[in-house]
């Protein structure tokens, strides 16, 4: 039933429909009312069984979420930002045990300089956990994706991230359908562990693996997310044939087919991505738009075919490497190879609005010839903040 | 079952095969549950192997055999499970070096949640992965009241990466980071932290210290422990012949020496009140226990540190009063701490 509801709380609802039976959660700002719902949801009854634990620190959450998920139960938590850092080493633990632990990431920036808004830098930090990492675009797929993540995961054996936009989707009140409880019953299957601790069957978890055999692990888990390019597009087609929307998938092509700029985008910037893509075609330009899904793993071979036809590709990069440049700008790079020039805009970190303005200047930007491929861009660079920076302090003059 | 004779009497005796049956150690059972078994590779007269074997052995039957554990990194994760051996002949999982207590109340957790309640969880870890790097997520599940029996198995210093100092290892203690250098050479006095006491400001149902030299004491702390809910805490002193620099054959002794000279305290609490205390048999002086050490060697030496020797002797002299270790003439103890 569509509803008038806020981003976290659709989540929270659908979480709760999904049956998890640990929620371990340390709130942190724009997490806090998905996890405060479920709270209310655990204490209310009406998500049970289930054991809600207020933990000490995020490292402390991911760890019982191990030992929940270790002892077979269904085990989900979420968190953003500074809180996703404090997991990080917790998170290569679940990838590395193929526990099926699922996580929400209200995305926002890191400190230093301290900021609660919206980027990608949080997600972007922990690329390589091997974690799945899966992007909503809206609250509409927020919702959805996470019906499918708890399928992915117990599926593959392996960890599922649903990455929505902080405040932007989490705070946002519009009309979602939030799936009832007998849609879910009937899509997420009960949660059988590939292996689990029980007293009837002695196992040993976490063994300690040395040169003997740790790379044959590792290659494991690679061809693991590596099937998980397979399974997701078909668990989203059977959630569209049960559900009757489209949502989830690894990638969200828009007016590609034709285009002869694309322009890529994670998360809620796609939607007015795809709004300034229609104007510009309204006028006669030829633009189209790239969503990215499934961030991790990469999906090189649909990424590689949706811009088989464009002549340039600009990036938004919602993170970067300090240093170094784009971070999602260099899988797209390295997946279309060198024939087609693909620009890095870095724009709307730490809570910078990402406007249609913005969209479409960058447009006119890269074919004015601009902003061009060599370098790493930042369209919405406050130039007066920069210059009135005293020269005494030392430091790059920009 | 036949009996067999065996000169073994007193509680400091391994398997106690002339008590009557029912009074006999876990240990002494040939049915225990051997949960760690044989082929690991800890070093000759490791006190961390010998204690998770007592302690997992008595949680087995104490639960009858409903029992799931999880380990902190560390020694005892190390030698138990090289790949693709494992010791463990129970459930068990090893996470990080941190985390532990975290691991184990999501395991009580999903337990519960999953209507397992019969299953028993344990977590265990070095005194680094308890008092130090595990220590937020231990008091964390101390504070929620987890249905978890945390035992630490307190070899005093991070012997897993080549004996460093931990906020457990004592003053004038030679680790590879508190050499024996300068005016106060090991370990610096003022320092470090006795984690029962802190388990026991949560209030929580039950905390114990206990070491590897005494089964009966060590096995009926588990038994009784298990025999409760919510969290416990069990702090067990294992000495370590590689990181004391001690001759292998004198695990048992040096533990027992620990609690003789005052130096590690044993006791029992319930909801943060001391209910009961080991009392010393025949006190003796530190340096019975401390020249077995090659850790304290440059105290004895010549000029040796008579000084340092002293100020060990007056913490263990503290010890006695605070915990009220000497049993009075009129037969009750002296313990200014507890009742
Ligand atoms: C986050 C992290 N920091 C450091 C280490 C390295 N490390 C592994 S075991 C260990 C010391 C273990 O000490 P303790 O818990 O006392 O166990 P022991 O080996 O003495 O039994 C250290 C420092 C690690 N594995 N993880
Ligand atoms: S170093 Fe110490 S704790 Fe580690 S295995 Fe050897 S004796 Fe046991
Ligand atoms: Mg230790």
């Amino acid at each position: 039933m569509r509803e008038q509801l806020e981003g976290s709380q659709a989540v929270a609802r659908t979480v709760a429909r999904c049956r998890p039976r640990v929620v371990a959660a340390y709130p942190i700002s724009p997490q806090t009312h998905i996890v405060e719902r479920l709270s209310d949801l655990v204490r209310s009854g009406d998500l049970a069984p289930c054991e809600y634990l207020m933990v000490e620190s995020e490292f402390g959450a991911m760890s019982a979420c191990i030992g929940a998920s270790a002892v077979g139960a269904r085990t989900y938590t979420a968190t953003a930002s500074q809180g996703l850092l404090f997991m990080a080493e917790a998170l290569f633990n679940v990838s590395g045990l193929g526990l099926p632990v699922v996580m929400t990431v209200a995305n926002r920036a890191i400190g230093a300089p301290i900021n609660i808004w919206n980027d990608h830098s949080d997600a972007m930090s922990q690329r390589d956990c091997g974690w799945v990492q899966l992007f909503a675009a809206s609250n509409q797929e927020a919702v959805d994706l996470h019906v499918q993540a708890f399928v992915l995961a117990e599926r593959l054996s392996s960890p599922v991230m649903v990455c929505m936009d902080g405040f932007v989707l989490t705070h946002a009140v519009e009309a979602i359908d939030v799936p009832d409880q007998a849609e879910v019953d009937a899509f997420v299957p009960p949660f059988v562990p590939r292996q689990m601790l029980d007293p009837t069957d002695p196992v040993t978890i976490g063994a300690m693996v040395g040169p003997e055999a740790f790379t044959e692990v590792k290659y494991l888990m690679h061809r693991r997310q590596q099937q998980a390019l397979a399974e997701i597009p078909s668990i989203a087609a059977d959630f569209a044939a049960r559900f009757g929307r489209t949502s989830g998938g690894v990638v969200h092509p828009y007016r590609t087919d034709d285009a002869d700029t694309v322009v890529v985008a994670l998360g809620s910037a796609l939607g007015s991505v795809c709004r300034v893509v229609d104007d510009l075609r309204a006028e006669g330009t030829s633009v189209g738009a790239l969503g990215i899904t499934c961030f991790r793993p990469w999906p090189e071979a649909e990424v590689r075919a949706a811009l088989a036809g464009a002549r340039h590709v600009v990036v938004l990069e919602r993170a970067f490497s300090p240093g170094a440049g784009g971070i999602v700008g260099r899988d797209v790079r390295t997946s279309i190879g060198s024939r087609t020039p693909v620009v890095d805009a870095v724009v709307g970190l730490g809570g910078r609005p990402v406007s249609r303005a913005t969209v479409r200047r960058v447009l006119e930007d890269v074919s004015a010839g601009r902003l061009t491929p060599d370098d790493l861009h930042f369209p919405d660079l406050r130039r007066d903040l920069i210059d009135s920076e005293p020269a005494t302090r030392g430091g790059p003059r920009a | 079952m036949r009996e067999t004779k065996l000169y073994q009497i007193g509680t400091f005796a391994v398997g106690n095969r002339l008590l009557d049956p029912e009074d006999r150690s876990a240990q002494a059972s040939p049915d225990r549950a051997n949960s760690i078994t044989s082929g690991h590779r800890a070093c000759q007269g490791c006190g961390e192997a010998l204690g998770a074997r007592y302690v997992l052995d008595a949680a087995m039957r104490a639960a009858d055999g409903d029992v799931v554990v999880t380990n902190s990194t560390g020694c005892l994760e190390v030698f138990s499970t090289p790949y693709p051996e494992s010791s463990w002949q129970i459930p068990w999982v090893h996470s990080l070096f941190g985390n532990g207590p975290a691991v184990a109340a999501g395991m009580a957790a999903g337990l519960r949640a999953s209507g397992r309640t019969s299953t028993r969880v344990v977590g265990q870890a070095g005194d680094g992965g308890t008092v130090d790097i595990g220590f937020g997520c231990l008091s964390g599940m101390f504070e929620r009241n987890d249905d978890v029996l945390f035992v630490c198995y307190d070899n005093q210093g991070y012997m897993n990466t080549g004996v460093q100092r931990s906020a457990a290892t004592p003053p004038a203690a030679r680790t590879a980071n508190t050499g024996v250098i300068g005016d106060e050479p090991g370990n610096a006095f003022g320092q470090g932290k006795f984690v029962p006491l802190i388990a026991m400001a949560h209030e929580i149902p039950y905390v114990a210290t206990a070491t590897v030299a005494d089964l009966h004491d060590l096995e009926d702390k588990v038994t009784r422990a298990m025999g409760m809910h919510g969290a416990r805490y069990l702090h067990v002193l294992v000495p370590c012949p590689l990181g004391w620099a001690a001759a292998p054959a004198e695990t048992i002794r040096l533990a027992r020496l620990a609690v003789e000279s005052g130096l590690f305290p044993v006791f029992e609490a319930e909801h943060g009140e001391v209910t009961a205390v080991t009392s010393i048999r025949g006190k003796v002086p530190v340096d019975d226990y401390l020249r077995l050490q090659g850790r304290y060697a440059h105290l004895f030496g010549d000029p040796g540190r008579p000084d340092l020797v002293a100020r060990l002797q007056a913490l263990a002299d503290r010890n006695v009063v605070r915990f009220g270790l000497l049993d009075s003439d009129d037969g009750t103890q002296n313990a200014s701490l507890g009742s």
